[in-house]
């Protein structure tokens, strides 16, 4: 019971909402208002409980005794499986913003299809998750909007940053063998099916927001195989210093 | 990021169903749907609202202080308006 597809698969669902609970704890202390601070205080602690649930699953399903913080703070990049979308630097204001639509308008649907799952511990997982990813979702929506439709420079940067991202929104949807038997057993949630949702509620916000969506070329690949940007490691030797420094150490 | 300053929205929360919204602060935020999100991220984290209003600052009306002792100030004396007065037998119990 070690790499199971199951083990797999809740991993990555795991190791993309610790880094990007990760990526929005950056900004605490530095957003441009204190309101926005406490925003992104709270919808990076979403994403941080829901890695602890299911890292503290997948450590059950593989049985050797790992359990989140194993999971979380001793892995090397090449373990991790998130999708390369949310290790995207935070870049300005906009550049997050867009980052957290074009991920909330995926992980809302998936959580919410997650719910229908075979796999009862998944199922309740996804039910809390997709609670949060609808709040998060409509946030980042409605702050794209005001930038996109805002001024000048707020149009131009939150264009640049949607230019930016497009090349990683491809790997949302890619299914590999791991996850296409999981799909076919009623386990995992199939993301080509949510394709045209995405499409909707992202086509719709691009609208209101007087924002081109950039024309799909080459995609990105490789967070489901460790294949990762040269970004990932300068976030987890932030995020595991301390227990890779001082191993066990409690506080 | 522009110097000029977001509006000021003042908060309201109902806690549990059956009691008024309560004042508990206020929040910068560009137009009523933003605000309605800052309040939420802002007062309740604890799990502490059902209902959330938010009202532009500037639409409330309010007393000047230096008023005040014409505005409270005469009450002061009537005590009697306060329904301390009446025995109340024991059988009534905690009321």
């Amino acid at each position: 019971m070690t790499d199971t597809p199951l083990f797999q698969y809740t991993l990555r669902l795991a190791d993309t909402a610790l880094i990007l609970g990760h990526r929005l704890s950056e900004w605490v202390g530095h957003s441009p208002v204190i309101e926005e601070d406490l925003a992104f205080g709270n919808m990076g602690l979403d994403l941080i409980g829901q890695s602890r649930a299911l890292y503290t699953y997948a450590g059950q399903i593989e049985g050797k005794g790992r359990d989140e913080d194993a999971l979380a703070y001793l892995r090397d990049a090449g373990d991790y499986r998130n999708l390369l979308l949310v290790e995207q630097p935070n870049g300005d204001f906009a550049n997050t913003m867009v980052r957290q639509l074009l991920y909330a308008a995926f992980a809302y649907p998936h959580f919410e299809a997650l719910t229908r799952s075979k796999d009862e511990m998944l199922a309740a997982i996804a039910a809390k998750a997709a609670k949060e990813m609808a709040y998060h979702l409509r946030h980042a929506a409605e702050w794209t909007i005001r930038l996109g439709d805002g001024t000048e420079e707020s149009h131009t940067r939150t264009q640049n940053a949607l230019d930016e991202l497009w090349p990683y929104v491809g790997e949302l949807f890619e299914v590999d063998p791991v996850e296409r038997a999981l799909i076919e057993a009623g386990v995992a949630a199939d993301p080509t099916a949510l394709r045209a949702t995405w499409d909707k509620t992202v086509d719709e916000v691009l609208a209101d927001a007087t924002l081109t969506r950039p024309r799909d070329g080459y995609m990105q690949s490789g967070g489901r195989t460790g294949r990762h940007s040269e970004h990932l490691g300068h976030i987890l030797s932030e995020l595991q210093f301390l227990q890779r420094a001082y191993p066990g150490a409690t506080w | 990021m522009s110097d000029k300053n977001w509006p000021l929205w003042e908060v309201f929360i109902r806690t549990r169903n059956g009691l008024a919204h309560r004042h508990v602060g206020s929040v910068h935020a560009v137009d009523a749907t933003m605000a309605l999100h800052a309040a939420r991220d802002t007062y309740t984290r604890r799990g502490e609202g059902l209902s959330v209003w938010v009202v532009p600052s500037n639409a409330i009306t309010a007393s000047d202080p230096a008023d005040k002792d014409m505005m409270f100030e005469p009450t002061a004396t009537k005590i009697y308006r306060h329904p301390t007065f009446y025995e109340i037998p024991d059988e009534v119990g905690h009321m």
